[in-house]
């Protein structure tokens, strides 16, 4: 059985995205240890909602570590102290009597802070607009077995593709580099059929969008892949780099 | 133009100019070697690459290479540092796997570089540009037993030698996975060719360096056979 | 008293033979010639397989269309949780199936409470889906030979479902959401993200717009359009715990029932078997095991009642039971099935063994999940490559290793086959107002099955929703675009603002979630597995008096005119209140035991459902006759020319 814990949360506390923020400390007292951190939160919450405050704004949606929207920089780690889980997947039995718990937003100039915890992530979407996609229109497209595909490749494609864009690639990042989210999406379909064809169009319209939005370049610390809830591999960044590469030659 | 305006652009530059430094050390390494087991052969290389016109057009593109590298590094660091946003982070913790050379290349490269000033004027400044200013060159052997005679001399040159040793072992790997040379297979095994021959490279300079000391600073008699460049 | 019937004919089905319905529908509908489409804008509201595939394809088309999400992105919509797979009819396994027999096993998987011709056009497009999302660059698993993969899923004898390791539903929405970043990149969408709707504006009788909320700056705003399509998901977050996403609401369907859109079935509720079991008070949410682990694990609770007490009380090792004391109580039932047989099925039995005081952790809610067999004969290194990710969760989750104890499951709250009505144009009853997804009524009865959640709302948005909605737009091209500032506009955000002022002005001292976790408990334990007519009728009583508590306790901190979570989250729970007591009512009018809705007055001797089709076989449609009054009930009966209506059996 999990023992209860008592424990400091030290929570990043700002209004707005121009308004300077600060650290609230709050005591948290005798925690199941089979609550998961964000339950923790919503219990601190119901206790700030009880007292007449504002409750602590954070993004979370899915709850299973699927959906990316949970963001929360824990004790120097995006998305706390366990490997290959989201903040929502992490338990307070990760956590001892006694602790202080720092609780951070995303930080980097391509994710503003909204509000508390919330930061605003649309960039993502718009490097996503950029090329992240194979241009087909609904109908007309061949059948699904026409084109073989090896398994390898598949899997390959497949490990890429189970990035959720949460950013946390970006938050690990000292340069608040986006190559992880991008070498993902350019991997998944430069490693398939379907989107070899435009391959080089879109890394080069994807890497020019993360640029122009500002994210930094990649120093290959391997800070992203660390902490990568989905464990996506900088072998990416390596095929991106190719892909790039190669299409500039091109041209 | 892409080198200049995309950020994979301006990492490749840093990896070229980067791994053609690794290229040029070597080198230096290699002819290095040579001033222990012949002063002869030493002082031929020393000749072979006096104010000629080709030792010249490598020397000057060296320093370019250098130039671009360091440029680029501090442009680099910059536009990152902008893209880390004004806001830090009141905790951070070094996550498994990522190693300190690769998130201190900055100073790690700036320690490089003070280094190499001492470097070019214990030796390039008494033998190159003495030439090139029309006068005699120091005998390269008899300039490297005086200035590693001295154990300040030698101190300061292994710790010049440690910082490139993370410099490069960083480096080297970065740059092929940079250039886009790298996948899940060949992460370890680059990761290996990388601190192997580093530290091939480096541990050369390195001996060189103990032995002169040994020889000419603690007058002990190494293999006096096989090391002729030692005895004086 | 006299119904009001709801014919064939309103319902929009095309004559002739099943088989050529939607192939006759499409050569004869109107369609828009492209440089229309230009004109004509389309608002969705929700972008995950349903919204974002719909307004993808109606971009690509031409049409202007602007799509809401109340997350930050539309990749976050909760279809990307979704975990085995999706059906299709392509029968590459050559084991027998083709469009028929999934047209069939899914009008008798939802109990025979589903319209044909809607389901069997469901089935007939099912193959393109998977061809389209191939195309996207969907990594489906694939074999040795580079074809696709396929696992067989619950209340299927074929191997139907395609997938993508446990996460099939993440590359689907990412597929489609490519392929709406896409038309946002062309400039054919645009995307209002973090902004809810909270009422529809209705003119001259037609869907003509939206009021919305920024839910960053908290601003109201409007927007026009020529017609409107919800695809919002469903209302499982009324049990407060339920699989569902934290933000998954029914309120946009609420507000279009509130508006004169029928409700269909809101009591068709379907709870998943394979959850991990509630573990205390401070849980917000209710983890799903992917249905997929029962083709491999067999579920049991011990024969004897001695153990299972033991068991509870924490004394005995799940492992020291003997075989001989283990009742794998779903391949004694039904042997021909086994531990594949439809959700509602699998869900009841473990209900019926818990009750009976068999259930196996320290609430008595919960039955085993044993991998034990499928390593003995498989391995352990296969099983984790199956379900590696699952076990992982799992064990962070409980802090129990499914390797070498069997994993506790609970069934739960996790899908709602009700919802918004619509016709076969998938067109509500508001002229110009669609539903698709899990919002509308669906295809799926009763009860669905595995995998056809993704096939519907893909179905839905790819290849129905952008065919139909031409034929109710083809006679709008004359009408020019809408001001926001016509007097509609005006009446329905001054009705949003009064909501809000109202909510705000009560400053008592429950939080939302405090009120919303007592809606949970009410519906879980009164219109849950197993619901009577006393219980039905002591859940609308006790919402209605739940209700006044939320209208003179409810505490919102912070202001309404910037981001406000608990603003957010109190007018959701103002809805989900309206959808609680609109199960009971539904199910309390269908006195009959089908699908995910079990009557207990109504059962074999065996225990199971009783259906009643003599006298319930129609879509119950609900409107709205104002609050704090009963909705009224208008019927669709369902005339099942094609099929024959049989009792379910999964026994043999």
């Amino acid at each position: 059985m999990d023992k209860n814990i008592s424990f400091t949360l030290k929570v990043w506390r700002q209004r707005g995205p121009k308004e300077k923020g600060e650290f609230k400390s709050y005591y948290m007292e005798d925690i199941p240890g089979d609550t998961s951190f964000l339950e923790m939160l919503d219990i601190l919450n119901e206790m700030l909602i009880n007292r007449g405050e504002e409750p602590i704004v954070f993004d979370h949606d899915c709850r299973e570590g699927i959906c990316g929207m949970c963001s929360l920089y824990i004790n120097g780690h995006p998305h706390g102290p366990a490997t290959g889980a989201t903040t929502c997947q992490i338990y307070m039995r990760r956590f001892h009597d006694g602790d202080i718990i720092t609780v951070e937003p995303w930080r980097s100039a391509g994710f503003p802070v909204i509000r508390d915890l919330m930061v605003d992530r649309r960039a993502f979407d718009k490097i996503m607009a950029a090329g992240g996609y194979v241009s087909v229109n609904t109908g007309g497209v061949p059948d699904a077995n026409a084109i073989p595909i090896p398994k390898e490749k598949a899997d390959e494609a497949m490990d890429a593709a189970a990035c959720i864009g949460c950013g946390a690639c970006v938050a690990a990042c000292k340069n608040g580099s986006a190559m992880l989210f991008v070498s993902a999406k350019v991997s998944q379909l430069a490693l398939l059929p379907q989107g070899k064809v435009e391959a080089k169009r879109r890394v080069k319209a994807m890497l020019a969008k993360m640029d122009e939005l500002g994210f930094g370049a990649c120093t290959n610390t391997r800070a992203c892949e660390a902490e990568c809830p989905k464990c996506v591999s900088i072998s990416n960044i390596a095929r991106l780099n190719r892909q790039f590469i190669g299409a500039k030659f091109k041209d | 133009m892409w080198l200049f305006n995309s950020s994979v652009g301006k990492k490749v530059v840093m990896s070229v100019t980067g791994l053609a430094l690794i290229l040029f050390l070597t080198f230096h390494m290699t002819m290095n070697c040579v001033a222990l087991f012949s002063a002869e052969g030493y002082e031929w290389i020393c000749n072979f690459l006096g104010a000629n016109w080709y030792a010249m057009v490598a020397t000057i593109g060296l320093a370019i290479l250098m130039v671009i590298h360091i440029v680029y590094a501090f442009w680099l660091t910059w536009t990152n540092r902008k893209a880390r946003g004004a806001e830090r982070y009141a905790v951070t913790a070094r996550p498994k796997g990522v190693e300190f050379a690769s998130r201190n290349m900055l100073v790690l490269g700036i320690i490089v570089f003070v280094g190499l000033f001492v470097h070019l004027f214990h030796f390039w400044s008494k033998m190159q540009l003495v030439e090139l200013q029309g006068g005699e060159p120091a005998a390269g052997v008899e300039l490297i037993r005086y200035t590693f005679s001295k154990w300040y001399n030698v101190l300061l040159y292994l710790i010049w030698f440690l910082a490139l040793w993370f410099h490069l072992t960083h480096g080297f790997w970065s740059a092929l996975q940079t250039i886009g040379f790298n996948n899940k297979k060949w992460y370890v095994r680059l990761k290996w060719i990388s601190y192997i021959f580093v530290t091939l490279i480096m541990g050369g300079f390195a001996t060189v360096l103990i032995l002169f000391f040994c020889a000419e600073g603690l007058n002990w008699a190494i293999f006096p056979g096989l090391f002729q460049g030692l005895v004086g | 008293m006299e119904n009001k019937i709801i014919t064939k004919a309103d319902a929009k089905i095309p004559e002739g033979p099943l088989a050529e319905k939607w192939t006759n529908y499409k050569a004869h509908q109107k369609l828009v010639n492209p440089a229309n489409k230009r004109k004509l804008d389309v608002i969705i509201v929700g972008s995950g397989l349903a919204g974002a595939s719909a307004a993808a394809s109606l971009g690509a088309l031409g049409f202007k269309v602007k799509c809401f999400c109340i997350q930050d992105s539309p990749r976050r919509a909760h279809s990307i949780a979704a975990q085995g797979g999706i059906n299709a009819a392509k029968n590459y396994q050559n084991d027998g199936d083709s469009v028929y027999r999934l047209f069939y096993d899914t009008i008798k998987g939802g109990d025979y409470r589903a319209r044909e011709a809607n389901v069997y056009r469901l089935a007939e497009v099912s193959n393109a889906i998977i061809d389209q999302c191939v195309a996207q660059g969907v990594p489906f698993a694939r074999e040795y030979g580079g074809l696709l993969d396929n696992r067989s899923f619950g209340g299927a004898q074929v191997s139907r479902t395609f997938y993508a390791r446990g996460q099939t539903g993440q590359q689907l929405l990412l597929g489609a959401y490519s392929a709406l970043m896409r038309q946002v990149h062309l400039g054919n969408v645009e995307m209002f993200t973090r902004c809810e709707m909270l009422d529809l504006v209705i003119i001259d009788g037609r869907a003509r717009g939206i009021i919305y909320r920024d839910l960053v700056t908290g601003e109201i705003k409007r927007c026009s359009a020529h017609a409107v399509a919800i695809g919002t998901g469903g209302y499982g977050n009324t049990f407060f715990l339920s699989t569902n996403a934290m933000a998954s609401n029914g309120s946009a369907a609420m507000q279009c029932y509130r508006k004169g859109a029928l409700f269909a079935n809101p009591a068709f509720a379907q709870i998943h078997p394979t959850c991990i079991p509630v573990h205390g008070d401070k849980q917000s949410k209710l983890t799903l095991m992917s249905e997929s682990l029962r083709n491999d694990g067999r579920i049991w609770v011990p024969k004897k009642l001695e153990d299972a007490k033991k068991l509870q009380r924490g004394e005995l090792n799940p492992n020291d039971i003997p075989d001989e004391d283990r009742d794998f109580y779903l391949e004694r039932r039904y042997p021909a099935f086994g531990n594949l047989v439809p959700r509602d099925v699998a869900s009841r039995a473990a209900k019926e063994r818990c009750d009976k005081g068999f259930g196996v952790n320290n609430t008595g809610l919960a039955v085993f999940l044993d991998f034990k067999y499928a390593i003995e004969r498989l391995g352990e290194d296969v099983v984790r490559q199956k379900y590696g990710n699952l076990f992982d969760m799992y064990e962070e989750i409980t802090d129990v290793n499914p390797y070498h104890n069997p994993m506790m499951i609970f069934p739960a709250i996790h899908y709602t086959m009700g919802g918004i009505w619509v016709d076969y144009e998938l067109m509500t009853s508001i002229p110009g107002l669609f539903a698709i997804g899990e919002a509308n009524f669906s295809d799926h009865g009763a009860n669905r099955l595995g995998a056809s959640a993704l096939m519907q709302g893909l179905a839905d948005g790819y290849f129905v929703l952008p065919y139909t909605i031409q034929n109710y737009l083809s006679d709008q091209i004359q009408v020019p675009r809408f001001s926001t500032d016509l007097p509609e506009f005006d009446e329905a955000e001054k009705g949003v603002q009064a909501r809000i002022d109202r909510l705000m002005a009560i400053k008592g001292n429950r939080s939302v979630d405090s009120i919303h976790k007592e809606l949970g408990h009410i519906m879980w334990e009164f219109v849950g597995m197993g619901r009577t007519e006393a219980s039905l009728r002591e859940a609308i009583e006790k919402i209605e008096a739940l209700e006044k508590v939320f209208y003179s306790d409810l505490r919102i901190p912070g202001d309404a005119d910037t981001l406000n979570v608990e603003l957010e989250k109190a007018l959701r729970l103002e809805d989900f209140l309206e959808i609680g007591k609109l199960m009971a009512y539904d199910g309390l009018n269908r006195e009959e035991s089908c699908g995910g809705h079990f009557r207990e007055e109504y059962q074999t001797p065996e225990g199971e459902a009783l259906r009643r089709d003599d006298l319930f076989s129609y879509v119950a449609c609900w409107q709205y006759e104002g609050q704090g009054k009963a909705p009224e009930l208008i019927k669709e009966p369902l005339a099942y020319e094609y099929i024959k209506v049989q009792t379910r059996n999964y026994k043999n």
